[in-house]
């Protein structure tokens, strides 16, 4: 009976036991574009983020297992928020928290019981889109830097290609999303053919470059719809929404806090502020 | 000072500060975006003051991020009071702030009615004002002159003009209190809370109001 394993054979076990449950998800991925950053990831619940916010100009990406992202997801927002309250927001960078990630996933990968199954992002807007950071961590806290695109999950390599060949810094959000959408719908149909990809199951977000302060915004709803090829199946209940029903898409105020309130506010009855169409980011 | 109109709130404070007789500053600010629905203004020991506005703007982002959504503007409120009650040992000692809260409720049916104001006191007790508060050391001078002022039914505008001709007769009276500054520019700070979220009011346009209460006045001191 063996009472000993070399340090090689439980790291391997490791490796392979986080790489193979990894590859049963779905792919997310988030790439540079001329307004900002994308990420779009594939995800079948409304409520439960793979796209989250970290802070003003940094958004952050998981695929895996969800409560050990979330977790991941939970402590960056934490060390995001101490910086910026204990220097300034601007003192809030995207690599510091990206190493800050390695260290955790490594020591997970090295000292548990089992590594975090999951494969995480983060991704900073820069002034130009050549300067956007782009951070790739993996389950044994190995980081790479990936300037200008990246995909995560199941079969990433197959739906990188497709980035790889495509990917250009100066598209817009549409030429950039048909691409996300492109790459994701490239992997998982059946006997490889491309897949489309309804508002069901996609979760999208920009960082947008040109809005100060918090930069972060989900796509949903009818800005997402707006996205999504015409023919291309939604779920029923978004497509007939009129935007003044919408509750999906961010509420959010339209106004920066620079600007005067000379007008009144909206005449809408509802309380919950209509949403504005430049929420969207379109061309 | 704050005051509820139609479609939201408007605070304004004024922009001195003072050292025992001294002004120590002719430029500060004491109203700022709490949230992106809500503003916060401060009165007493500026150095607490602005470090705990800054901490409450970092603890409702953080909330916010964390959880997917934000507090509940009563939250918001109670969260701010306890705030205030962790701070009674040094305010026994000397170094007190109150707070004035005010925001646009986005869980309100009518948007016309959503804007909210909440008042505290040193220990951390929380009110919800009907119509108007003041706070700081003009702040009777300012709510007695905005008593005989206020109607229901106001418009932005015109909420913006009897705050910033209410501070100008807490300044009238009392000596803590800063009154525009037309030679340098210094105007309140006034901003709103409606709808479309926390706003600061252009300086142009404050200054423009600023200017009009003035001018009223040189004919009509008492206003």
């Amino acid at each position: 009976m063996q009472f000993y394993t070399s340090p090689e054979q439980i790291m391997r076990d490791r490796s392979e036991f986080a790489r193979k449950n990894i590859s049963r998800g779905r792919n997310t991925v988030v790439l540079s574009f001329a307004d900002g950053v994308l990420f779009v990831a594939e995800n079948l619940s409304t409520t439960l983020h793979k796209i989250s916010e970290l802070y003003d100009r940094i958004g952050f990406a998981a695929v895996g297992r969800y409560n050990e992202f979330e977790n991941l997801r939970a402590a960056g927002v934490r060390m995001a928020d101490l910086r910026g309250y204990a220097y300034d927001r601007r003192d809030v960078k995207p690599r510091p928290l990206a190493k800050a990630y390695a260290q955790t996933l490594g020591a997970i990968f090295t000292e548990q019981t089992k590594p975090f199954e999951v494969e995480i992002c983060v991704a900073g807007v820069a002034a130009k889109p050549e300067d956007d950071e782009l951070y790739r961590l993996t389950y044994d806290g190995s980081i790479n830097d990936m300037p200008g695109y990246l995909a995560m999950g199941g079969q990433s390599e197959r739906v990188d290609v497709v980035l790889k060949d495509n990917h250009r810094f100066d598209m817009g959000l549409q030429e950039a999303f048909d691409l996300a959408l492109r790459a994701l719908g490239s992997v998982g149909g059946e006997g490889s053919e491309p897949r489309e990809i309804g508002a069901e199951r996609l979760e999208v977000a920009v960082l947008d470059r040109f809005r100060e302060g918090r930069a972060f915004r989900r796509i949903r709803g009818a800005a997402l719809n707006a996205l999504l090829p015409a023919e291309a199946p939604s779920s029923g209940d978004k497509a007939d929404d009129k935007p003044e029903d919408k509750a999906d898409t961010r509420d959010e105020p339209s106004g920066s806090t620079e600007k005067p309130a000379t007008k009144k506010a909206t005449g809408s009855k509802r309380a919950k502020p209509a949403a504005k169409p430049d929420e969207s980011t379109e061309e | 000072m704050a005051l509820r109109f139609n479609g939201g709130v408007v605070m304004a404070g004024d922009r001195r500060a003072t050292q025992g007789n001294m002004i120590s500053s002719r430029n500060i600010r004491k109203v700022h975006p709490a949230d992106p629905y809500s503003l916060i203004g401060i009165a007493g020991t500026a150095g607490i003051g602005l470090e705990l506005i800054r901490l409450y703007q970092v603890e409702l982002e953080h909330h916010e991020k964390i959880d997917g959504e934000p507090l509940s503007l009563h939250g918001k409120a109670n969260k701010l009071a306890n705030m205030i009650r962790g701070n009674l040992g040094i305010a026994m000692q000397g170094l007190a702030v109150v707070p004035l809260f005010a925001g646009f409720d986005v869980d309100a049916d009518d948007p016309d009615n959503a804007g909210r104001i909440f008042s505290f006191d040193v220990a951390g007790s929380m009110n919800e004002e009907l119509q108007y508060d003041a706070i700081g050391s003009g702040s009777i001078f300012a709510r007695s002159a905005l008593k005989k002022r206020v109607r229901d039914d106001l418009d932005v505008d015109e909420a913006v003009r009897l705050v910033i001709e209410s501070l100008y007769d807490a300044a009238d009276e009392d000596s803590a209190t800063g009154g525009p500054d037309l030679s340098r520019h210094l105007f309140p700070i006034v901003m709103t809370a409606t709808a479309e979220g926390s706003r600061l009011i252009s300086d142009e346009d404050v200054a423009t109001v600023s200017r009009a209460v003035v001018e009223s006045r040189l004919t009509n001191p008492g206003g």
